[in-house]
């Protein structure tokens, strides 16, 4: 074994992938750029679009209630709603969106209320689309308020005290500390992110180092020098190790910038409340240095199983047509970790991309399972381990090599 | 020297079973003198270059070169030899001087000993105006002297060419002839593969026909001329290879 002659392939490589457009593209510019700007930029897009429905003044259809005036004239006084006159078209227009919402109350419904009768108003709406659910709840808010008013009234009557109905409150209270709150929300994320990143990263350089060489005919040159396959390999390994790391290092770091920048403009602007302080994600350097211990063996098992997959490949598009579905392979699993719900278990913490992605999202959150951690390192370690010996083994082979 | 002891090579073929690529070829080559390999394409040429620059492993038989053995020392091997074929390109990315010294370093010179060489090569090979200049801006000639460069910069006793002015003008095939015949003066050991008669005529000491994997005679154009009675050696190698190739089409 020497370090040397591994030293030399690296510092050659990492020469080669410096003066390479392609290369300096994904793993630097867009981890650096793309990413933050996309995720921040559909983060504020989505808080801008939730404010705009919520300031939208829904139009609200109004079924019957000629003999209920005080109702009607209370629903047509409410704050941002339209109330429209009936028409028979009613459902279609809900379908269609031209109106968010119908009410229908029932007749005589007054009158019954006086009587202490029992009816049924109804709300009619689009279920799941935003704008409708936010008319609905106008509407189904005044009609509670309108009804704990005549329960207030109707106590009050008989001489009873507002107990009598609520003998006692239910209220809750966080107290987990807002990091980890903020954590449990976006831990999945930045697992899902790093981990991606690393097998972006690996991506590029993983296939020109390989399949790349191939096609561009230096591989017999390589291969008439006295260095060692192992070397030669090894060499080549580190190099696509490096641009896995150092994407997933760049665009952590971009979006925990991007995020303090978007967490302060919000902030000022001072509005939106709950929803936009919640996109604030505080990650800390111990996180950070955390997460990316996790990531290091993540980031080993990528780089070799996708080079000993482009090694295979005798051009740079036969090996791109083999990692493409690659993606989904380690996709799948991250997404699947930011599946609410689904936490760390002894028999989860083997299956490997998943199990860092889970402990990824608890670490964000600050909480550190030490016996997790350890069986999830050596875990993912014995198989990126595993995966670089193929990896070497496969740079062996003639046939593999001198496909044709 | 180079000595190969019944040299064979075996492929597995999904579609066609098993291929003998080179069959049971024994040969000698001494230091100061060209040694020509004359085959049609497919003959067996390049892979019998390679498995002596140990890029394949032989599946029987071995060679040695300079007394170390292709399957047990080849990377004692490969620092013996200089390899240079038409499929032996240039990292683009890389100058010139960078590419040679990458092979320098990874022949293991020292960086005193890596910049004497490199200067020296570099002047005698009329290089330093693109000294610095990128491996993909080089014209197809300044890409065969950087190449031939490369396979100089740790002296290598042995010279083995493969082709080596397959598809290239006259002008840069003259340039690698030139450097062939300097091996030669310069006492090493050279073998070289082509299927152009003039080159051969006019470079080689001894003549290596080979056709259908297998090693049909070896002897100095002289001796071949007076073997056949022929002068022109496109003739002698039809007449040497014709029965074989037809046995080898009707397999």
């Amino acid at each position: 074994m020497s370090l040397r002659s591994v030293g030399i392939v690296y510092r050659k490589e990492l020469t080669e992938a410096l003066r390479d457009r392609r290369t300096l593209i994904s793993t630097i510019i867009v981890p650096l750029f793309l990413f933050p700007v996309l995720s921040v930029g559909f983060g504020a897009l989505a808080v801008s679009l939730v404010g705009k429905a919520k300031e939208e003044v829904p139009k609200v259809m109004l079924r019957g209630g000629n003999d209920s005036p005080a109702v009607v004239e209370g629903l047509k006084k409410l704050d941002k709603i339209q109330i429209v006159p009936d028409t028979a078209d009613w459902k279609d227009q809900i379908i269609n969106k031209e109106i968010r919402a119908a009410v229908e109350i029932p007749a005589g419904f007054q009158s019954d209320v006086a009587e202490q009768k029992s009816d049924t108003v109804k709300v009619y709406n689009y279920e799941g689309e935003m704008k409708s659910e936010f008319a609905t709840e106008k509407v189904e808010t005044y009609m509670k308020e309108y009804r704990d008013r005549v329960v207030k009234d109707r106590l009050a009557a008989k001489n009873l005290p507002e107990t009598v109905l609520k003998p006692f409150e239910v209220t809750r209270e966080n107290v987990a500390p807002p990091e980890k709150v903020s954590g449990a929300a976006f831990g999945g994320i930045i697992g899902y992110m790093v981990i991606l990143l690393c097998m972006t990263g690996a991506m590029y350089p993983a296939m020109d180092l390989t399949a790349g060489e191939k096609e561009r005919g230096t591989m017999e040159t390589i291969l008439s020098s006295p260095i060692s396959r192992m070397h030669l390999v090894l060499g080549k390994f580190f190099l696509i190790l490096t641009a896995a790391l150092s994407t997933a290092a760049l665009s952590v770091l971009s979006m925990g910038l991007s995020f303090n920048v978007l967490g302060h403009y919000t902030g000022q602007a001072g509005k939106g409340g709950n929803e936009t302080a919640s996109l604030v994600l505080k990650l800390g350097p111990k996180t950070v240095l955390s997460v990316f211990l996790m990531a290091l063996p993540v980031a080993v098992l990528f780089s070799a199983v996708l080079m000993t997959i482009a090694l295979f490949a005798k051009t740079y598009k036969e090996a791109q047509s083999y990692l493409t579905p690659m993606t989904f392979v380690v996709i799948i699993p991250a997404i699947a970790a930011m599946l609410p719900g689904v936490e760390l278990t002894p028999k989860l913490s083997l299956i490997p991309i998943l199990n860092v992605s889970l402990l990824c999202k608890e670490l964000v959150a600050g909480t550190y399972h030490w016996n997790y951690i350890a069986i999830i390192f050596a875990s993912t370690s014995v198989y990126a381990a595993a995966a670089l010996f193929i990896a070497i083994k496969m740079f062996q082979r003639e046939s593999v090599l001198f496909r044709s | 020297m180079i000595e190969a002891r019944g040299l064979s090579k075996r492929f597995q073929d999904k579609k066609r079973g098993e291929i003998r690529a080179v069959d049971n070829v024994s040969f000698t080559c001494q230091p100061g003198k060209i040694y020509g390999l004359l085959g049609a394409n497919g003959a067996g040429k390049t892979t019998t270059l390679r498995m002596l620059a140990t890029i394949l492993e032989p599946t029987d038989g071995t060679a040695t070169i300079c007394g170390h053995d292709v399957v047990e020392q080849p990377e004692k091997v490969r620092a013996n030899v200089g390899f240079l074929s038409t499929a032996t390109a240039l990292y683009r990315r890389l100058t010139a001087q960078e590419f040679v010294e990458y092979f320098g370093r990874l022949n293991g010179l020292d960086e005193a000993t890596l910049k004497k060489r490199v200067d020296d090569i570099f002047n005698r090979l009329d290089m330093n105006g693109f000294r610095d200049r990128r491996c993909d801006k080089l014209s197809t000639g300044m890409m065969q002297k950087t190449s031939i460069a490369r396979t100089l910069v740790h002296d290598p006793p042995i010279m083995i060419f493969d082709e080596p002015t397959n598809g290239l003008d006259i002008m840069t095939a003259r340039t690698i002839t030139s450097f062939i015949r300097e091996c030669r003066n310069n006492g090493k050991t050279v073998i070289f593969s082509t299927h152009i008669m003039s080159e051969v005529e006019k470079l080689c000491d001894t003549i290596d026909i080979i056709q259908s994997s297998k090693l049909l005679t070896e002897n100095t154009l002289a001796q071949l001329r007076d073997q056949h009675h022929e002068q022109d050696l496109e003739e002698i190698f039809i007449k040497v290879v014709t029965p074989h190739y037809t046995a080898a089409e009707a397999n």
